[in-house]
């Protein structure tokens, strides 16, 4: 129905400028409100990565502030005025920072950058789609985002600044304007722009999830699918159920800010003065953020496990190892991200038997994340591995899976908890685990699926240049918070300089925040990539990749409704890469059995009868023409 | 690099000074311009590398090579990544462990340094083993033209190995972590055991407050709604428990004698953190919360063991709670039982001159005879 819909789309605007070979749209309809899904998946990436370049400096600036905070810049002054008096950044205003890093970063980078890019992109194009079930749709989720940004950023324009009460914005800090100046205004900006966000999210995952399942091609039935979209279809089936529990408490949460209730306020004595709340829990708000938080943290990772399995495969030339076993880890990883939720809360006064409860959930799922890495290190095993880009940042996410998934166990464990709770222990773990590794996927998708967002190749030279600074960068930053985590210095603090204990440390960040440094230099490689290779590039072959998978069949040239003629019909699963007796190390989804009957296998035909008749039947004719000779 | 910053970029606290006047400070644009002219050069550099790269390349191809064999030197940056990786990982393991925290300084928490060192044996074991196969296996299997790849899409006895054999691991820490940890969060005093010192202690911006019990060994209720100037935590005087309470600065505990935290916030959430005891629960408006720990080592002995004459035992807040979230500190003290008896026989009754003038007022407009006969008892 929706392919119908395409169609008349482009029939409609055939009086506009038509400077473009295939579409006859007008500048407003064809880069701006467009319904063209690989359009709304370069938006989405192209705003992704400008909120991510603003999340960065964000986090030098509070990077300097950790690393020399008895000095004072005055250029921070001139930048920021009001809030770096006399050249050194304000404690509130550095408890923003770190707030909307956390805030962007999660939500507006590794959530809608990521998904939103790649989802896009790749559902229409991998399952052979003409475009999204709802392209209308699909429209207004870009739009709400992007009006989310916006009201996002706006909030650095308030007198008192943006919110700062950690992305978590537990209450009573978030609930009382007067407990911090960015409970203020600015956290009422940052509560309307997640309405939109979780707005935006949630119409796109309804359509992503109705595209996968409604819409793919003759052939593709489930399990022939690549794990990029078994990957982003789970995530939008967990972001569907999980974000509306966060809108209903960022909802109440607004209630007590504005309407005087008492859902997360009790028995508060603010600078003297008795407030008139009664009866609310402040960990109710904590259930509430963490049922989504805790699926959150798998809505940013599983899409950059899918990119990098589909990734390896095709540069290892290897099928993924344990096709299966990677799909029903994702499943398991889905379903059990729903019950684990409380192992943020070990130490809040929370029932301490619910914690318990909740270590016991939070290492099973330790689990199916250890049977993916392990089946991607088997990927590799005798592969024979092409270093692109895109492959080196798959590597890269698989050895920050396993740096920060590890520490997780120790988070995990209530006991071990306690001390190391909200300590730098935390901050180094998630970073490496979600932060490096959810954005190296990402980065490795936009590597290898540049040529088919743009039509041209990136520079690879670069491209190394970029991975390396940023891999050994990352590793310099969060590998040594580990061990300030285990000296117990807490997160969120504005300066080491009132423990005595705490100021060895200053060495330490003083590095970190150089390494630090050299990271965010090093995207300048990436931006330039990445803006001079949309103009002047390399113009990309059909499958530059030799990939298997669908989007490699489409024409370079972008038409609206991706295919020019019938949609093809899928045969095979997408990782038949290197398969003996065949011609090339790659057989694209697309080739049927019956063409490649030298390199067919009885495990092939496991639900066909028919076809492992045929099977039998020449290998009996090989065997008997080898007999005569 | 680092010593160039000190330099140029930062400005002495005579510059800090000149800039108090809301009007935009002097700018040291020539530390600015330095590092853009630094960032500028660097990518200068690196676009001269670039070009004599992209030379030699089309040199070897016009010489009818292959050029640039980049999969090998990605490949053998890999190794080099893992050599230099490892060692850099054994360097902080050495230099930057040794940085942390010394041994618990409380009965449980030796409990809690045992489960971290079984979790970081085992887990390291795995993080090597698994880093030194993932780039071996890059730098062993980099791309040749002479083969392809082994076609190997599944084997399903080394898939249920690598799944049962994490699942028993994580199991055996599951239970041990489950049992230990139900065990420390069990605040009562058991049967037969000494009763625990029942301690006070409030978090509010940006400070702790402190109350011991009275000779009765229990503390006052408290309400939110009696917070005045002199009764600043609430404590409710309608209850008798309440008149004996203590009021004191520094938190006294004696060694080897359990101790249980009554833990409150009044404003926003707080979080009782003290590291050297393994001891962290959250301070929340509206729901007390408790702690039970025994110390071990006194203040006097983990002087010598460190080897600082200055050491302290702290409470940090670890709660974003605010802008001075950072330096929210107080002092614990343990001590000998004796020293211990010593202190709080010092220590001033919560219920002060000024508190008894305010509870006297209110007696007044209230009739609340009771009271008042305690305190003049109480003279």
């Amino acid at each position: 129905m929706s392919t119908l819909a395409v169609h008349d789309h482009g029939v409609a605007h055939h009086d506009d400028h038509g400077h473009e070979h295939h579409h006859n749209q007008s500048f407003l309809s064809k880069y701006v409100f467009s319904m063209d899904h690989k359009m709304i998946s370069k938006q989405f990436l192209i705003t992704g990565i400008t909120m991510a370049v603003i999340a960065m400096i964000l986090s030098i600036l509070f990077r300097i502030q950790l690393a020399y905070p008895d000095k004072t810049f005055p250029l921070l002054t001139t930048l920021l005025g009001r809030f770096a008096p006399n050249g050194r950044i304000s404690a509130d205003f550095y408890l923003s920072l770190v707030t909307i890093h956390g805030t962007i970063m999660v939500f507006f980078v590794l959530t809608a950058g990521l998904s939103g890019t790649f989802a896009n992109l790749l559902i229409p194009l991998q399952i052979g789609a003409r475009d999204m079930a709802s392209p209308f749709m699909n429209m207004l989720s870009y739009w709400f985002f992007f009006i989310a940004s916006l009201i996002m950023l706006s909030s650095f324009l308030v007198q008192k600044g943006p919110a700062s009460g950690g992305w978590t914005i537990y209450p009573p800090l978030s609930a009382l304007p007067k407990a911090m100046p960015g409970s203020g205004m600015g956290m009422t900006l940052w509560l309307i722009s997640m309405v939109f966000f979780i707005a935006s999210s949630l119409i796109g995952g309804i359509n992503y999830v109705s595209t996968v399942l409604n819409m793919r091609t003759k052939g593709m039935d489930l399990w022939k699918m690549p794990l990029t979209i078994w990957a982003l279809f789970l995530t939008a089936i967990l972001g569907m159920l999980a974000f509306p529990v966060l809108v209903a408490g960022v909802v109440l949460l607004i209630f007590d800010r504005s309407f005087g209730t008492s859902f997360y306020l009790s028995d508060i004595v603010l600078n003297g003065v008795q407030q008139p709340y009664e009866g609310g829990s402040p960990i109710l708000f904590q259930h509430l953020f963490w049922f989504l938080g805790h699926p959150e943290v798998y809505i940013v990772i599983m899409p950059a496990m899918g990119i990098s399995s589909e990734v390896m495969s095709v540069n290892s030339r290897k099928p993924i190892f344990g096709y299966h076993a990677m799909v029903y880890s994702l499943i398991g990883i889905t379903v059990l991200s729903f019950i684990v939720w409380g192992h943020h809360m070990f130490v809040t006064g929370m029932n301490p038997f619910l914690g318990g409860v909740f270590m016991i959930t939070t290492l099973i799922i330790a689990v199916p994340s250890a049977v993916k890495t392990f089946n991607w290190l088997a990927t590799l095993w005798r592969g024979n591995i092409r270093f692109t880009p895109a492959m080196l940042f798959a590597i890269g996410m698989v050895s920050f899976f396993i740096s920060g998934g590890l520490t997780g166990i120790f988070l995990g464990n209530a006991t071990l908890d306690i001390n190391l709770h909200d300590t730098y222990f935390v901050v180094a773990h998630f970073h490496l685990v979600m932060g490096s590794a959810a954005i190296f996927g990402m980065l490795a998708g936009v590597y290898h699926w540049f040529p088919k967002m743009f039509g041209k190749m990136m520079d690879e030279k670069l491209g190394y240049l970029h991975f390396w600074l940023t891999f050994i960068g990352a590793y310099l930053v969060f590998f040594p918070m580990h061990f300030m985590g285990l000296d117990g210095v807490p997160r969120r603090y504005y300066a080491f300089t009132e423990f005595v204990s705490m100021q060895r440390w200053l060495t330490v960040n003083t590095f970190v925040t150089w390494a630090a440094i050299m990271a965010a230099c090093a995207q300048v490689a990436f931006l330039y990539n990445f803006i001079t290779s949309i103009f002047i590039g390399k113009k990309a072959t059909q499958n530059p990749w030799e990939s298997n998978t669908l989007e490699w069949t489409t024409p370079v040239e972008h038409l609206h409704g991706n295919w020019p003629g019938e949609i093809p019909t899928v045969y095979r699963w997408p990782y038949d890469y290197s398969k003996p007796g065949a011609e090339e190390d790659y057989i694209p989804q697309t080739v049927p059995y019956s063409q490649t009957m030298s390199s067919n296998l009885p495990h092939d035909f496991e639900d066909n009868p028919k076809g492992l008749e045929e099977l039998n039947k020449f290998t009996a004719t090989l065997k008997a023409n080898e007999q005569v000779k | 690099m680092l010593l160039g910053t000190n330099v140029l970029m930062a400005q002495t606290e005579a510059a800090a000074g000149a800039g108090g006047q809301p009007e935009a400070p002097q700018v040291d644009w020539t530390g600015v311009a330095y590092y853009l002219l630094l960032f500028f050069l660097v990518c200068l550099g690196v676009a001269v590398v670039g070009k004599i790269l992209k030379i030699y390349d089309l040199t070897l191809k016009i010489q009818g090579k292959k050029g640039m064999k980049w999969n090998t030197v990605m490949a053998v940056l890999c190794l080099v990544f893992l050599v230099v990786g490892l060692y850099g990982a054994y360097w902080s393991f050495t230099v930057q462990g040794s940085m942390t925290l010394p041994e618990a300084a409380s009965a449980h928490g030796v409990k809690i340094d045992e489960m971290f060192t079984v979790t970081t044996v085992l887990t390291m074991i795995v993080f090597f083993a698994t880093q030194i196969l993932l780039f071996t296996f890059l730098f062993n299997y980099r791309h040749s033209e002479k083969r392809r790849a082994h076609f190997l899409p599944h084997n399903n006895t080394i898939e249920k190995v690598w799944t049962i054999a994490p699942a028993i691991v994580l199991t055996i820490l599951v239970v041990f972590g489950f049992f230990t940890w139900q065990k420390i969060m069990d605040n009562s005093d058991a049967k037969g055991e000494v009763a625990a010192i029942n301690v006070d202690i409030t978090g509010h911006q940006f400070a702790w407050e402190l109350r011991y019990p009275g000779k009765d060994g229990k503390l006052g209720p408290k309400d939110f709604k009696m917070v005045s100037a002199a009764n600043k935590l609430g404590v409710n005087f309608k209850k008798k428990s309440s008149f004996d309470d203590l009021t004191v600065d520094t938190m006294y505990l004696p060694v080897n004698r359990a101790v249980r935290l009554n833990i409150q916030a009044q404003d926003v959430i707080h979080s009782v953190y003290m590291p050297h005891f393994r001891v962290q629960l959250n301070a929340v408006p509206g729901l007390p919360t408790f702690f039970k720990f025994t110390p071990t080592i006194t203040t006097a002995q983990m002087r010598t063991k460190l080897d600082d004459p200055k050491f302290e035992y702290l409470v940090y807040c670890n709660k974003i709670c605010g802008g001075g979230h950072y330096n929210m500190q107080k002092v614990v003290r343990v001590v000998t039982e004796a020293e211990y008896q010593a202190w709080l026989s010092r220590q001033k009754p919560y219920l002060s001159d000024q508190l008894r003038k305010e509870l006297h007022f209110a007696a007044a407009d209230q009739p609340k005879t009771g009271i008042q006969n305690r305190l003049a008892l109480n003279n």
